[in-house]
């Protein structure tokens, strides 16, 4: 699983990422990020059959809370950190894409 | 006066007898701070107003003998939130950010009467080994100030190997408490995930993430996990698990019989030589104490690493897709649409290394590389567990050295990444199966006179067996009780 | 060529409970922008998700509703995608272990009976709601964090009345459940569509496209008619369906290609580390289901085998649970069950119609329908007075006491009734003849005059019998 991972490749995930990198920021980065990869391989070559994947050392289980409404009384806190806001809503640049609602 | 040659008890005991008030204290620290910060630059933000305001406010009430914290100045690293004082990650993303509530751990510290001093650097987001990746200071290791003082809580262990304050808060995802511990000579526990509410603390790799204290001494640090620890309802994986009186029950403390393992692999290749002899010494006194030591074997610690840079930089990855320019923090300017408010605003807001890391979890998270990577990664953290589990089945410890190296130089191994995750070698295992790690000071390297910490790894919440085991080492040697001259070599 | 269809639906439906899935912030509507939000809402620095236990409670419920098996070990996983109404840029919700698998529910189209297949339920977080004008959006978070349960279906759903029948079904048992509002119109219940067509005998499953948000029924079996029409024409004609996402348009009954960007729906899901995983007691499942309340069909079955409904009544009395539940508790204190069923399926639905309201909304109780209906049975009051006091009931009043206020009392006292009647007999000795020549049309007419002096209170049933009487012995 040696695989490299391309400077398309990382276009791609800093895509996903929603980050950019100038042509000389990539110069830097893909070959760090590959040799990083490189480090990966080591696991790749694991024989991990029947293993349970680990997400968490939680113990706990059963974490919930009783359905109770709690009015927070920080709106207005809220809204002042927010970099634009109009009659008490967060004002954002227009989103182009049209497919969401 | 610098906060070296006391610990909380006195000074509680002078607190209460009158001999010195919770103001003097306070202004104290803000004393040292101005004398040693200039060069060591532990902290992004004092709350000297607030403090003194406090500690007036304590001074006027009295302390009382049960209120053993009150009137304590301590500092707190600035991932932590605390109500209406800026908290940064050390990032410009949050570089003017006002959090509007508390986190559950100063909340705590809060009631108790401890006073904040303020809040110290740290690699951006936590991320890193040497507290070179802030992006507002670089922290410097007050033993040598050409030297790191490692990271990611690097300004907390920093302020504490000063003598600024008694103790710090930090926090640990793979090593951020135990390596700046071992690099500054001072006493630093990670412990066991849940012990610790994580509500409040700016997350960076939520299955990893503890908060912990950096101290003086042992008995300091556990008195003050006392007062931290505990349930949380604002943190679902907060353990429902009763909290001992650690730093009481040091009183029985004993190594006599306890049974330690020592792994071969924490003494392999990629350890320093320097290194690996002062903790071999430590290893011998602990025998010379009564203690039974056993080599053992971790066959799958080399794996730490990886498995360890995928999984925490997956939940990196996501964690940190809030900060998007659109509710709080940062945006960048001349945004047109909503696209450009999110790309450039990470760009710009976010250091090289927390970018490296976002697109290395967001690589692994990816179609196609999920199995290979995120999935793959989690099998060997249980692998990484079963062998603690083993060990640990016939063990009462597991010790070896903290770090794989004394503290290097500024800039050493900034500009190569890969070299500097090989640091958190001996520490992400821990992470990994969420158990308790301590550093304490161990010697001094023989080579150029740096500190050295000693890890001791417990059971799950068994962090009473950790602390005693640190404490009868500390009261047996006095490698603790050495400190910096600082603006000068050793 | 001969075309079968499959199609899927994924149904979100929208909790009613106090509280949002991860956050104590209130669920409720009409309120200031961002009222309902805190912290957790916003996504902070440093916060965590806090689970409401009332969200599994009613997601095992819906479960249960749906026949479908409950799952016993559960974890939640993030979906990671950027959008200003989307606070974390992840949404907590289930992949991999769904609260609930494997369930049916049994349609009816045509008079022949199916069940169709539930593939997995997820309980997760609804997202903010972003408003456009121009060169800006405006983010309002109080609809963040209002917990979901999305239901997908098995494909098995053969045609688009299919598919409307199964929402239908769906909606009612959901409704019956008391869970949710499950209202299209309100949001409240949001269908999104699948569709794939293949010539019959074919052993592979023609290329998919979808359809998300359409916000009603009628829209559903248009577009998805429309579908159904083009991928045929588009299969006769040799041509390949593009796997897409379109947009159904009303005004023109068809559907749009809706252009989306390749590979941008790489969502990375994970488990969710801030919340533990959790395991599911027997105990607490058979506890759920024994407060469930009981679902439609074995209401109409009770309906119609106990209470000597039509089935046609049944149907309409179980379109909501609290049409349903109304009916039940008037019955439950011995009123007739076929006048009652006759009142709310006329006068109560003509009125509930004509107002836009809920049953619930309106100030009729039970106790006063049923009131109302006895004193019809008992003569106390006209099925013509009953139209003046059931608007009184309607607005709260109590019947007895209302149809007393207003006069809306029969006369049914033969010793006050008699006299009337021999007065209107003596000034009209034509009728007398006209009715002994065998002319019934003479009793219209003497009733009526009889109801003329009374102004219309007289009980026509004793009128009847008084003046059959009268005129035989005159």
């Amino acid at each position: 699983m040696a695989e490299k991972l391309g400077r398309e490749a990382a276009k791609h995930v800093a895509e996903l990422a929603k980050l950019s990198f100038t042509d000389q920021e990539l110069d830097q980065f893909v070959p760090q990020l590959e040799e990083t990869m490189h480090l990966f391989d080591d696991l790749q070559q694991m024989d991990t059959t029947g293993v349970e994947p680990m997400y968490s050392p939680t113990t706990e289980v059963n974490g919930m809370r009783e359905d109770v409404a709690e009015k927070s009384g920080q709106k207005e806190a809220l809204l002042q950190n927010a970099p634009e806001t109009k009659n008490g809503l967060i004002k954002v640049p227009a989103i182009i894409d049209e497919s969401e609602d | 006066m610098a906060f070296y040659d006391t610990d909380i008890e006195q000074l509680h005991a002078a607190l209460v007898n009158k001999q010195v008030s919770a103001s003097e204290l306070t202004k104290a620290a803000f004393d040292q701070i101005k004398a040693t910060d200039d060069q060591v630059q532990a902290f992004l933000a004092l709350n000297e107003e607030a403090a003194l305001k406090q500690a007036a406010a304590i001074d006027q009430a009295g302390i009382k003998d049960d209120q053993l914290l009150a009137g304590i100045p301590l500092a707190v690293k600035d991932n932590i939130v605390t109500k209406g004082l800026t908290t940064t990650a050390a990032s410009k993303m949050l570089a003017n950010f006002k959090p509007v509530y508390d986190a559950t751990v100063v909340e705590k510290l809060a009631a108790a009467g401890v006073i904040n001093v303020g809040k110290t650097n740290l690699d951006e987001f936590a991320m890193g080994s040497s507290t070179e990746n802030s992006a507002f200071q670089t922290t410097k290791n007050p033993w040598d100030l050409t030297r790191v003082p490692g990271g990611s809580s690097g300004g907390s262990a920093a302020a504490v190997a000063a003598g600024d304050v008694l103790a710090a808060l930090g926090t640990d995802t793979g090593g951020s408490i135990r390596q700046p511990a071992s690099f500054t000579g001072v006493v630093g526990m990670k412990p066991t995930y849940g012990r610790v509410s994580r509500w409040g603390i700016i997350a960076f790799g939520s299955s990893f993430d503890q908060v912990g204290w950096l101290s003086r001494s042992v008995k300091d640090n556990a008195y003050l996990l006392e007062a931290i620890a505990g349930r949380d309802e604002h943190d679902l994986t907060s353990a429902k698990k009763e909290v001992p009186h650690f730093a009481a029950n040091l009183a029985k403390a004993d190594v006599k019989g306890l049974k330690i393992a020592v792994p071969k692999e924490y003494f392999g290749e990629g350890i320093d030589a320097d290194v690996k002899e002062v903790v071999e010494a430590a290893l011998k006194h602990y025998e010379s104490l009564g203690a039974i030591i056993d080599e053992v074997s971790m066959p799958h610690t080399k794996y730490g690493i990886p498995a360890y840079y995928i999984l925490a930089s997956s939940e990196a990855s996501s964690n940190l897709q809030r900060y998007d320019g659109i509710r709080y923090g940062f945006r960048a300017e001349d945004v047109k649409n909503l696209e450009d408010v999110y790309v450039r605003t990470r760009s710009e807001g976010f250091g090289a290394e927390v970018k490296r890391r976002i697109m290395l979890g967001t690589f692994s998270l990816s179609a196609g590389s999920y199995d290979a990577y995120f999935a793959k990664a989690a099998k060997v953290r249980r692998l990484i567990a079963d062998d603690f589990t083993k060990v640990l089945a016939d063990h009462d410890l597991i010790m070896g050295p903290t770090a794989v190296s004394t503290a290097f130089k500024v800039g050493e191994e900034s500009s190569d990444p890969n070299k500097m995750y090989l640091n958190d070698l001996l520490t992400v295992t821990a992470n990994m199966a969420g158990l308790p790690g301590m550093s304490i000071p161990a010697g001094f390297s023989k080579q150029n006179g740096l500190p050295v910490g000693l890890q001791i790894i417990g059971k799950a919440f068994d962090e009473q067996a950790v602390y005693d085991a640190g404490y009868v080492f500390e009261q047996t040697t006095d490698f603790h009780k050495q400190t910096p001259r600082l603006g000068g070599q050793n | 060529m001969n075309f079968e269809t499959t199609i899927g639906l994924e149904v979100h439906v929208e909790l009613k409970t106090k509280s949002k899935i991860y956050s104590p912030s209130p669920v409720s509507y009409g309120v200031a922008p961002n009222e309902n939000t805190n912290v957790i809402d916003w996504g902070y620095p440093g916060v965590l998700p806090s689970l409401n236990k009332g969200v599994v409670r009613d997601g095992i419920m819906a479960g249960l509703a749906l026949h479908a098996q409950i799952s016993k070990h559960m974890h939640f996983d993030r979906k990671n995608y950027f959008y200003p109404d989307n606070p974390k840029a992840y949404q907590i919700t289930q992949s991999e272990t769904p609260i609930a698998h494997d369930g049916w529910i049994e349609i009816e189209v045509n008079g022949k009976k199916k069940k169709i297949g539930i593939a997995e339920m997820h309980i997760e977080e609804d997202a903010g709601k972003n408003t456009h004008t121009g060169q800006y959006s405006y983010v309002d978070l109080n609809r963040q964090g209002t917990p979901l349960i999305e239901i997908v279906s098995k494909p098995d759903i053969a045609s688009p009345e299919e598919a409307v029948a199964y929402l239908e079904a769906l909606r009612q048992r959901i409704q019956f459940t008391g869970i949710s509002d499950v209202k299209m119109e309100e949001g409240s219940m949001r269908v999104d569509t699948n569709i794939s067509v293949r010539p019959i005998g074919s052993d592979k499953f023609g290329t998919k496209t979808e359809m998300k948000n359409i916000n009603s029924f009628n829209f559903v079996k248009n577009a998805l008619e429309f579908e159904q029409k083009r991928h045929q024409a588009v299969i006769l004609s040799g041509g390949k369906i593009v796997q897409e996402t379109r947009r159904y348009d009303e005004p023109t009954k068809t559907t749009v290609s809706m252009r989306t960007k390749e590979g941008s729906d790489d969502y990375r899901y994970f488990p969710e580390p801030d919340l533990p995983p959790l395991e599911v007691a027997d105990e607490w499942i058979e506890e759920i289901r024994g407060e469930m309340p009981q679902m439609p069909g074995e209401r109409r079955e009770h309906y119609v085998k106990d209470l000597g409904l039509t089935d046609y009544d049944a149907m309409v009395l179980t379109q909501t649970k609290e049409m349903a539940d109304f009916f039940e508790a008037a019955v439950a204190t011995g009123a007739d069950a076929k006048r009652l069923a006759n009142y709310l399926m006329n006068d109560v639905n003509s009125y509930l119609n004509d107002e836009h309201v809920d049953l619930q909304d309106t100030k009729l109780t039970p106790d006063h329908l049923a009131g109302m209906v006895k004193l019809i049975d008992n003569g106390t009051i006209s099925s013509k007075m009953a139209k003046k006091v059931f608007a009184g009931i309607i607005d709260g009043e109590e019947p007895a006491a209302f149809a007393k206020a207003h006069g809306l009392v029969q006369m049914s006292d033969p010793a006050e009734l008699q006299p009337i009647i021999d007065d209107v007999l003596d000034n009209n000795e034509q009728s007398i003849i006209d009715f002994k020549n065998g002319k019934d049309r003479a009793i219209g007419f003497l009733v009526g005059q009889i109801m003329k002096q009374t102004r219309g209170k007289a009980n026509p049933k004793i009128v009847n019998q008084l003046l059959m009487k009268s005129l035989n012995a005159r």
